[in-house]
């Protein structure tokens, strides 16, 4: 349920919008998943309805749109570009579940399919992050 | 947006303190000095964690023996209890013993989601084991923990001594509480150290000896804490405000 804290961290950043902007209103919340960090969907959801219940009973969960970002990998040395779903494959599922919880170290675990770097960048698709808040004042 | 920092100040809630053991330099013993000050206050009786924030040389797992088992999924991450009254978070548990080849970016981020997910709960003291340097880590942890004081080591080396200063100087330019100067691994009678901590309007807290025990003594927690170097730290964080036994 590691899940848990990324949608609570989600539903509170939205509350400190809320305040700062004086939002009266949510009409839609733009959550874009990175797929580097292996979010379960279903187990996310969840958590984000039962948090919002908490701290933000006035929004509906229906206004948040979680969209998968597809990951990205640029590799700093040779410049090749991959992706992180054609990478998961070769990766022990002990591996996977590290960069499950810090995806940074994707770093140990993978390298570069071309010049076999670990000197890579996450060039999209890390992890949640709030794409957009749109609201009535 | 990131969502993750919204929630990090939330993780300290209940938390009492928040130490940083820092002090510029690698190589002077931090590492060892965080591990075994953790050890000895939650000897005490306080409820301690040691947070080890050298993502690309992490030690303190290795100082205090083992880091125990994976830490439990519970609406974010539990850090382990290792001993009675002392739980630890560390990279160590999500890098496999492998080497950690980051980027700043990679170690600020990495920082960000471990301070956002671990759920420590109530700690009488929560101590950080601080990277060297005043780089991202350090830029990080001022940005992100609001309550954080640091205590500085440093050793009889003008090398040291001279980037403890600079480390000095940008904490107390950013009105950051540090509660003093330890000098780690004294040799002679020099007050060198001492002077500094005058001259710079910061309390020097007190020296421990170098003690070449204590390499016998890493991994092995018991015996670390028999050893004139703990026994020294000891009563140096005696004499330290508000880090008397906790009950």
């Amino acid at each position: 349920m590691h899940e848990w804290a990324l949608a609570e961290s989600v539903v509170l950043a939205v509350g400190n919008e809320i305040r700062k902007e004086n939002i009266k209103e949510i009409c839609r919340v733009k959550i874009k998943i990175g797929e580097l960090q292996q979010i379960d969907m279903e187990i996310f959801k969840l958590a984000l309805e039962n948090v919002l219940g908490i701290h933000l009973p006035g929004v509906d969960i229906n206004k948040i749109i979680l969209d998968i970002d597809e990951c990205t990998l640029k590799c700093k040395v040779c410049e090749n570009t991959w992706n992180y779903r054609d990478a998961l494959k070769n990766l022990e599922e002990d591996e996977a579940e590290a960069i499950h919880f810090v995806p940074e170290v994707s770093h140990i675990y993978m390298r570069c399919p071309s010049c076999g770097s670990p000197d890579f960048s996450v060039v999209k698709g890390r992890g949640v992050w709030i794409d957009c808040i749109e609201g009535e004042k | 947006m990131d969502p993750r920092e919204s929630i990090i100040n939330r993780r300290f809630d209940n938390i009492k303190r928040i130490i940083a053991l820092s002090g510029g330099k690698g190589g002077i013993g931090k590492s060892l000095t965080a591990a075994t000050v953790a050890l000895i206050l939650a000897g005490r009786g306080c409820l301690t964690g040691l947070l080890d924030l050298d993502f690309c040389g992490p030690s303190a797992h290795v100082i205090l023996g083992g880091a125990g088992n994976f830490p439990e999924e519970d609406k974010g991450i539990l850090p382990p209890e290792i001993r009675r009254n002392l739980k630890l978070m560390s990279i160590a548990y999500f890098t496999g013993g492998n080497p950690s080849p980051f980027r700043g970016n990679d170690v600020s981020n990495a920082i960000v989601e471990i301070l956002a997910i671990t759920r420590w709960e109530s700690l009488d003291f929560l101590i950080l084991d601080m990277p060297p340097g005043i780089g991202d880590p350090a830029l990080d942890i001022l940005r992100l923990i609001k309550r954080v004081e640091f205590l500085l080591v440093t050793i009889p080396s003008l090398v040291a001594v001279e980037v403890t200063k600079k480390e000095l100087r940008v904490l107390n330019e950013l009105g950051i509480p540090v509660l003093g100067i330890l000098e780690n691994m004294k040799r002679n009678d020099g007050a060198m150290i001492e002077e500094e901590a005058v001259r710079n309007r910061v309390p020097f807290l007190g020296a421990v000896d170098f003690d070449p025990d204590v390499e016998d003594a890493l991994g092995k927690p018991d015996q670390l804490l028999n050893t004139r170097y703990a026994k020294q730290l000891g009563e140096i964080i005696n004499n330290m405000k508000g880090f008397e036994a906790c009950r």
